[in-house]
């Protein structure tokens, strides 16, 4: 029972999470200036006569009181129905099947980048710190911290095309079953600009992580009783710095899906990112409703695994 | 250590072998001489007469047939109407349908679809944004197959041009707004074969057009949100045309060896004063405004000098004379003057909406605005606001004054008879009425002579200048691109695509 209540009071704590985000995006959405009728007509609405304003707007299923749509549309989200986009006809549901898994798969494939890349620099600099190898290992932290994703995205894919005529992502996007070749292709140079914006924070945790366990008494004892400086290196220092790599990581989960919105911009990649963004432009609420939903599900999610990793590779949770 | 040296290595190895492994198997020439046309955004409706959106207009204009069109220097000429005839005293047309023609669908084309669309596109609950453009319409008839009757409340000679708009398309009399979002149905020299909804949509020749079908085996609209990725994607020759508004993004095709060819546009920029609020009542304020702006330097400034400096109107047949108004050049004495005169020698402030985002040079046309304004002593304060709220300022006509990109039109009464006329549903944005501009503009729908019509919308011209009623900035221009095997496109003012029925690529 009481290894039962941490668990269960998480659960909680996510569902609320979840509900206050659904009321938040709902207001939001509304206190933005403009509708769905001016966002797809722009200033030609102000021709409009009141009556086919009035026919719009029950096509668009606005003439409903706010508390109304928004109960609606909790209840249907409940039952599983995400809503459909009024301008292609799909539903949510299908549309998120099929860009969540991209989203996530790029995820993955930046986040595995920026963990290799990430742990390699910060091992490198952590192994003499204040050298010019560490000096060498900052300045690339600093600078993948602070060059912005979209200037490197356009800049990496600007240079490929003009000089290597070589740019996968400007032919249709292809689904991993079709064609998983040119999609994996498709994945890399976004995964890239993802991984080393990512790779930057991950260094810069791990290096300090790693220098402070580099100075414990049970590394000593090892170095004592003659553990080579590798194996020192990579299974005493390491796995003692992981907690707070793993922290810093799941963190950055979130800052993947946010970011994603910008690469799948330059990169076309058709993921739950440009799914949102569509939907704010084009102000379809159950679209941007639903999907910022799943986004934070997703988010909890991942939060919720990362406290479960925590126990499988630090026995000090475990026994707590 | 070592290891994690070597892990770096193998990392940058892998990163190396995936670039250049992809770069040696030539990706691009799949489709060798089908057109691939880049587009920021998927069209936010396939039903014709709701969208207004450009990517989406020019989507269904390859889709969908008019019963006029427009050639390329905007004059009208026959579309699915072969002829048609006005009565002398302009209140009936007759037109005479094409015959043997037929939707994609393989359904015959013929006067009662027209009946159908025009009632339908009248009827206010079909939401048909165009349908003012029908409001001179008193009745369709359909006598026999191949003749449509209009029966007009007056003349309007605005109308034959007005026809020519996708958004008054002609579509099958048993066609519902929901089939036709899932599978388009029209006349128009293309059909389409393939959508993938944000990512692509795949069009092929219609074989039966009336017009003969399109070279092109087949055209793609394919989303690249991103300009300057639309501008890699033709580098590396995965797209062979697109057409830019950013003038950095054209000089950067440009510069990358792609033909890039300018149009100057029907849409015009201009500061918009509403005159029916003090103090821009009074007619010495705005002419003070009119004589403190130097139009080029606020082209200059904001656009790179791309564009041109214009009077009212644009199309090209009636294009007004940038130099015909009160001060044809800034002039800061006479602005004083008027101020002065308006009772305001010490100064005045004025506030102005701006959008930002919604175009490029918005937000620096405002700020060269407000510098070149306050050396008249007109204190000028800018309300930046994202384009949504923009929009719903303006619509409600809750500004002193706006800046403003306004959509032009080939006819000058379709063009400004909706704003400068008392009855116009734009009237109140316009913020502007006069007798005399009523008068004229119900003389120009009754004229069907051009060179009488010319002369009665110059009339219109120097009656809004001489008011200052807006102020008239410029035109720009929009960069059509093409990769070196693409021939045979002509690039139209009013921005439309029809000519890529006519286009080829390569030896196609």
């Amino acid at each position: 029972m009481i290894a039962r209540h941490p668990l269960l009071r998480r659960v909680l704590e996510a569902l609320a999470t979840l509900l206050g985000v659904a009321v938040l995006v709902f207001v939001m959405l509304r206190a933005i200036p403009g509708d769905q009728v001016t966002a797809s007509l722009g200033t030609e609405a102000a021709a409009l006569t009141p009556a086919q304003r009035a026919a719009l707007e029950a096509y668009y299923g606005l003439d409903q009181p706010l508390p109304v749509q928004f109960l609606s549309w909790l209840g249907a989200v409940a039952t599983g129905n995400l809503g459909a986009s009024q301008r292609t006809g799909e539903s949510v549901l299908d549309m998120t099947a099929s860009a969540l898994p991209i989203t996530l798969e790029l995820a993955v494939l930046s986040l595995l980048i920026g963990l290799v890349l990430g742990i390699a620099a910060a091992m490198l600099s952590a192994s003499r710190p204040n050298s010019a190898r560490d000096a060498v290992g900052q300045a690339v932290g600093l600078a993948g911290l602070s060059v912005p994703a979209f200037l490197l995205g356009s800049a990496l894919l600007a240079l490929s095309s003009r000089f290597l005529g070589y740019n996968p992502n400007a032919e249709q996007f292809a689904p991993l079953t079709a064609d998983p070749w040119l999609h994996l292709q498709q994945l890399v140079m976004p995964a890239l600009v993802l991984g080393f914006g990512l790779a930057a924070p991950i260094m810069r945790t791990a290096r300090s992580a790693l220098l402070e366990v580099r100075s414990q008494d049970y590394v000593r004892t090892a170095r004592g009783k003659g553990v080579g400086p590798r194996r020192l290196a990579l299974r005493h220092v390491l796995p003692g710095a992981l907690v707070p790599i793993v922290t810093m990581t799941g963190l950055q989960f979130g800052y993947l899906l946010g970011g994603a919105v910008v690469v799948e911009q330059i990169f076309s990649v058709p993921g739950i990112g440009r799914q949102v963004l569509l939907g704010i432009q084009q102000k379809e609420y159950a679209v941007v409703q639903s999907t910022v939903l799943v986004i934070a599900l997703t988010f909890v999610l991942v939060n919720l695994g990362t406290d479960l990793l925590y126990r499988v590779i630090d026995p000090r949770v475990r026994a707590a | 250590m070592r290891r994690a040296t070597g892990a770096v290595v193998a990392a940058c190895a892998v990163v190396l072998a995936a670039c250049s492994g992809g770069g040696a198997a030539p990706s691009g020439g799949a489709a060798a001489s089908s057109l691939v046309v880049g587009a920021t955004s998927d069209p936010d409706t396939l039903f014709p007469w709701k969208a207004t959106q450009f990517q989406a207009v020019n989507v269904l204009e390859q889709l969908y047939g008019t019963l006029t069109e427009l050639d390329a220097d905007l004059e009208v000429v026959p579309g699915l109407a072969e002829s048609w005839e006005v009565s002398e005293d302009g209140t009936t047309v007759t037109f005479t349908l094409r015959e043997g023609v037929t939707f994609a669908d393989g359904s015959a084309f013929d006067s009662a679809d027209v009946k159908a669309s025009l009632d339908r596109i009248r009827d206010e609950a079909t939401g048909a944004v165009a349908r003012a453009s029908l409001e001179s319409v008193a009745s369709v008839e359909a006598p026999d197959p191949r003749t449509v009757v209009l029966t007009l409340t007056g003349p309007d000679a605005g109308l034959l041009a007005a026809l020519a708009s996708v958004n008054l398309a002609i579509l099958p009399s048993d066609a519902t707004e929901e089939a036709l979002q899932a599978t388009p149905n029209g006349t128009g020299p293309f059909t389409l074969t393939q959508r993938t909804p944000n990512q692509s949509i795949v069009l092929e020749p219609n074989p039966n057009f009336w017009g003969g079908a399109p070279k092109v085996p087949s055209l793609e609209f394919r989303v690249i949100p991103d300009e300057t990725s639309i501008v890699a994607a033709m580098q590396s020759g995965n797209v062979s045309f697109a057409v830019f508004d950013d003038p950095l993004v054209a000089q950067s095709a440009e510069g990358s060896g792609l033909t890039v060819t300018k149009t100057p546009q029907l849409s015009y920029h201009v500061l918009q004063l509403n005159a029916r609020r003090a103090p821009l009542d009074n007619l010495d304020v705005r002419l003070a405004i009119q004589c403190a702006i130097d139009r080029q330097q606020v082209l200059d400034t904001a656009a790179l000098g791309e564009g041109e400096v214009t009077g009212p109107i644009t199309s090209p047949a009636y294009r007004s004379d940038p130099a015909a108004r009160p001060c044809p050049q800034r002039d800061l004495d006479a602005a004083k003057r008027h101020l002065a005169a308006a009772g305001h020698a010490g100064g005045l402030t004025l506030s102005t909406i701006v959008s930002q985002g919604e175009y490029a040079t918005s937000v620096n046309e405002a700020t060269n605005i407000q510098a070149q304004l306050a050396e008249a002593g007109i204190t000028l304060n800018l309300e930046v606001l994202e384009s949504g709220a923009y929009v719903d300022r303006w619509v409600a006509a809750d500004f002193e004054t706006a800046v403003a990109l306004n959509g032009g039109r080939p006819d000058p009464d379709g063009m400004y008879g909706r704003y400068f006329t008392s009855t116009g549903n734009l009237n109140e944005v316009a913020g502007y009425s006069s007798p005399e501009l009523d008068a004229l503009f119900a003389q120009g729908k009754a004229t069907s002579d051009p060179e009488a019509r010319k002369a009665i919308y110059q009339e219109v011209s120097r009656h809004l200048e001489d008011n200052a009623v807006w102020v008239w900035l410029f035109t720009s221009y929009t960069y059509t691109a093409t990769g070196p095997e693409v021939s045979g496109f002509t690039p139209m003012a009013n921005g439309s695509l029809k000519f890529l029925r006519e286009t080829t690529v390569g030896g196609s």
